[in-house]
């Protein structure tokens, strides 16, 4: 296997920032196949992809791309490298064909190679039908295409890829890793970064990254493999599984453990260490049967284990009480629709949320998700039909049924220069808490998420997990009985996004209504019932277990959330080429 | 290594279609380049107009001889003093403050007496308002100037040569009519000239800063000199073909006189949009942020165009300290130069100066934008 990508001993820092972006990391590109570069956000894979491709210059170390220096001999390196950054690179306002025109100029391709090349990659990425579309007008899934056409263009000897995944729905992708995969096979070096772990683990070469260390380098199956025995699965629980879970988490010999639909799934500290179903309460039907190890356990694993089961902020907070009248349904959306001008965004959506459940709303990128999400909290006016929180419809009392509801939205929406403290405060005081209540409130929050030795630390500068509980901390000031999560962990590394949960998992059991959009397959399966939403339609509901059911043929159910996902959007009539993405 | 060709046709001329479709597509560019400038002459050729006409003036006579009476009456006949006659000085006082009257004048009771004495010096008092210093010049200037005139009919009446002892006649050249418009639309030119080199361009590296796409290129064999120059040339284009807008706009519509070259007009309009193209993607290739990078063309190049090169505010009338700062201000160039190709045509002296430090402000910041233009993200 000859060598694409030779890094040694490389470190990077960005001025003004005490930790290394890149800390002295020694790894090989191997040419041929597909290389992941995997990490949370923050791990330092843009860096790293970056001093690759002589966009930046290494504070330290040598790195050699297809043998050339990127600085030294960036010109030689350029003609011969592809290279993709996030958000695909493209001009928006140009049509498809006006960028693949542009980049064929500027990568000095003429005459018949260009219109061979033009041809080749239209068919391959199957744009023809829209080279006369402006490329801002495309869906996500059709950018990540044309973003990729206009980087091979060039033929190049190594292609580059930044978080190409970020924003494309599980068809999409799926579609681009066939199309890449393609590529690596017939000889061409690929760098593929991502935050997704189950992307990860189709690589047949990994870069495992985490706060600018490499942790491992090598076949995922390798480390896969060092979990064997480790990943069982219970099933055929009686009682609650959440607290199945909580009870499975505390004891010693469970490493990690997450719920899938009906089931959960525990790894280890020791193949030889399996729980004993009795002492955990499972129920008399209960099995335990072995699971196939996931890249996610072995990253976990390394990380050192994911947290306890307790969630001190459940233990502290009174349950939520709610009349009789109101459990069946805590939100309800009747038949709402709404539309932007002509385009219709949402089409008569109607779902029930009852008391004490997790509700999820997957779909592809502009299929209606998020407009559908907001209208449910209050956070847009539907066009038509109605929605209500607690009995309290959403257009007539937004502020009351405001009051009753708390809201995380992506990427946490903290104030980055104020203190965790002020954070707390302000939030506390948009939601009408003052004087004594105020104080005592914030002084259990910090207390409770553990925040107290970072009070004044401005919320930019918290690690990312510390920002998750600050963020919320905030939501929950006002003792919501309805929560709403909009792409709650996006980015997280797996340890905080199980951290996440287990605190998510302790309010429902207080009570606590939560809806959540999630880009997350594995984590779609923490919900009680699933809403999957495309063209603006909620084309089906159930629990994981039924959409799983649902989506297989010939009575095998689907093995995963994702081919679930796929199977059912593509007999709903497929992802809609024709929306623009907002 | 053989270091490649600083710039290839191709890739250049790529660049250039890509910019100047962007600039098609994107409402805010035509609506900056060809609708602002017409909205700014319209605004500063009808709005703002320094000429005065019907002030409104106050007028106490003490006297109630025949010489006052004749000369409050001069006043009146006035065609541009609307004059208002009052009975106490705490009158005139208070629609002074009030607003309602520009000025006054005061004839004290020994008016006709003083003037019949030999030396015939009489005081005549005029208060103006002086926090309208243009206004209250123009009021003084007018009283004086009815005072004159009155005195020398009231000489040829009875027979007698009035010789005052310095004889005054003004006449403007370069703008006979005085019109402010002729002065104020070649510099409102300046302004829109540096809101398209400087605003719009300030906008256009930072955005695809923003949109992750200078990254795309930078990634590609797109070379330094290629990248500026695709910035600079369409943008220069664009500020070409707004400049031919305003020209015709005030020569047409406003009839202000062109009296130069238009040749010496391109040339100079060349070297001005060369400093502010520069400016402008100085700006956006330090700031990389669209929002920074427009407060900071406000900052530094709007504003000074229009506070500090004479545009509004008389040079010769600044404080000195300020007075040496509008030698650094590369409009208060553009707009003399402006000003003399349409109102003189062309005064060799003042032009070489322009051309001379235009040149250098251009090469100034179209170098330091050059020296900053990285192929690195770092």
């Amino acid at each position: 296997m000859s060598v694409a990508v030779e890094l040694t001993r490389v470190t990077h820092r960005f001025p003004g920032v005490e930790a290394p972006a890149l800390d002295d990391v020694s790894a090989s590109v191997p040419a041929g196949v597909i290389t992941g570069l995997v990490g949370p956000d923050g791990a330092g894979k843009t860096t790293l992809m970056r001093l690759m491709a002589g966009l930046l210059k290494a504070s330290a170390g040598t790195i050699r791309s297809l043998g050339l220096d990127p600085i030294g001999e960036g010109a030689q390196l350029r003609a011969r490298l592809g290279y993709m950054p996030q958000k695909f690179g493209l001009y928006e306002d140009l049509t498809v064909g006006e960028n693949l025109e542009l980049y064929a100029d500027l990568r000095d391709i003429t005459g018949e190679a260009r219109s061979a090349s033009f041809a080749r990659l239209l068919a391959f990425t199957k744009l023809r039908p829209f080279t006369s579309r402006p490329a801002g007008k495309l869906s996500g899934g059709m950018k990540q295409k044309l973003g990729l056409a206009c980087v091979l263009l060039g033929n190049p000897e190594l292609l580059l890829l930044d978080e190409p995944s970020v924003g494309v729905d599980p068809i999409s992708r799926r579609e681009l890793w066939r199309m890449v995969n393609e590529l690596a096979a017939g000889g061409m070096p690929v760098v593929w970064s991502t935050s997704y772990l189950d992307e990860a683990e189709r690589c047949p070469h990994i870069l495992l990254m985490s706060g600018g260390k490499l942790l491992y380098a090598g076949a995922p199956q390798e480390l896969t493999g060092r979990m064997s025995g480790r990943s069982v699965q219970i099933g055929s629980i009686s009682g609650n599984r959440r607290t199945l879970l909580q009870r499975a988490l505390n004891a010693a010999e469970v490493m990690d453990g997450v719920i899938q639909g009906s089931r959960i799934r525990l790894v280890l500290r020791d193949a030889a260490w399996a729980p004993d179903l009795a002492a955990l309460d499972a129920g008399p039907e209960a099995w335990l049967r072995p699971a196939e190890p996931r890249l996610e356990d072995a990253f976990i694993d390394i990380l050192g284990g994911g947290p306890g089961g307790e969630s001190e902020l459940a233990r502290l907070m009174t349950p939520v009480v709610l009349p009789e009248a109101r459990r069946a349904a805590v939100i309800e959306a009747v038949n709402l629709t709404k539309r932007f001008g002509d385009f219709v965004a949402a089409a008569g959506v109607g779902f029930r949320v009852p008391q004490g459940e997790i509700f999820g709303l997957l779909g592809p990128n502009g299929a209606g998700k998020s407009t559908t999400f907001r209208m449910v909290c209050g956070l847009l006016p539907p066009s038509g039909g109605h929605a209500s929180v607690l009995g309290i419809d959403l257009r007539t009392h937004a502020a009351a049924a405001r009051q009753r509801l708390g809201y995380m939205a992506q990427k946490f929406s903290l104030y980055g220069n104020l203190t965790v403290e002020q954070n707390l405060r302000f939030f506390a005081g948009a939601y009408g808490l003052s004087g004594a209540r105020q104080a005592a409130k914030i002084a259990e929050m910090l207390e409770t998420f553990a925040l107290t030795p970072h009070r004044a630390a401005p919320a930019d500068e918290l690690a990312l997990g510390f920002k998750q509980r600050l963020a919320l901390a905030c939501a929950l000031m006002h003792d919501p009985a309805v929560l709403f999560l909009d792409e709650p962990t996006s980015g997280v590394d797996p340890v905080t996004r199980r951290e996440f949960w287990t605190h998510i998992n302790g309010l429902v059991q207080k009570g606590v209504t939560v809806m959540v959009t999630t880009h997350f397959m594995d984590e779609a399966e923490y919900c009680d019932r699933i809403g999957l939403v495309n063209r603006g339609r909620l084309i089906a509901t159930g629990t994981p277990d039924e959409l799983k059911q649902a989506a297989g043929r010939d009575g095998h159910e689907a093995a995963t959330m994702e081919e679930a996902f796929i199977a059912l959007i593509e007999r709903s009539g497929g992802e809609d080429e024709g929306r623009a993405v907002a | 290594m053989s270091g490649p060709a600083p710039v290839s046709w191709r890739r250049l001329r790529a660049l250039c279609l890509k910019e100047s479709l962007q600039i098609v597509r994107d409402p805010s560019s035509i609506l900056i380049a060809f609708v602002l400038p017409i909205l700014l002459l319209i605004i500063f050729g009808y709005g703002i107009n320094l000429d005065a006409s019907r002030i409104r003036v106050g007028v106490l006579s003490d006297d109630r001889g025949p010489e006052a009476t004749r000369f409050v009456a001069a006043l009146g006949a006035s065609p541009v003093l609307e004059t208002h006659l009052a009975r106490a000085r705490g009158e005139l006082d208070h629609a002074l403050a009030a607003g309602d009257i520009r000025g006054y004048v005061v004839l004290q009771s020994d008016f006709g007496a003083r003037l019949a004495r030999p030396d015939a010096t009489a005081p005549v008092q005029v208060i103006t308002d002086g926090s309208e210093p243009n206004t209250a010049s123009f009021v003084a200037a007018y009283i004086q100037g009815v005072w004159s005139t009155w005195l020398a009919e009231r000489a040829a009446d009875r027979g007698r040569g009035f010789a005052p002892p310095v004889d005054v006649i003004a006449r403007s050249w370069f703008n006979p009519a005085a019109l402010s418009r002729n002065f104020i639309v070649p510099g409102s030119i300046a302004l829109i000239m540096t809101i398209i080199g400087a605003l719009l361009t300030s906008l256009v590296i930072a955005r695809e800063w923003e949109r992750g796409t200078m990254e795309a290129l930078l990634s590609t064999a797109v070379t330094r000199t290629e990248l500026l120059l695709s910035k600079v040339l369409p943008y220069y284009a664009l500020g070409m073909v707004s400049m031919l807008l305003c020209l015709t706009v005030a020569v047409w519509v406003f009839g202000v006189p062109f009296r130069g070259s238009l040749a010496l007009l391109l040339i100079y309009t060349t070297l001005f949009l060369g400093s502010a193209l520069g400016l402008g993607l100085l700006l956006s290739t330090v700031l990389r942020n669209q929002f920074n990078a427009a407060q900071a063309a406000l900052n530094a190049a709007f504003l000074p165009a229009t506070m500090l090169s004479g545009f509004v505010f008389e040079i010769a009338s600044m404080p000195a300290p300020v007075r040496a700062v509008t030698y650094l201000i590369p409009a208060r160039y553009f707009i003399s130069s402006l000003q003399t190709l349409f109102q003189a045509g062309f005064v060799g002296r003042i032009l070489l100066d322009d051309f001379l430090f235009l040149t250098a402000s251009a090469a100034f910041f179209l170098g330091l934008s050059a020296l900053r233009t990285r192929r690195r993200l770092d």
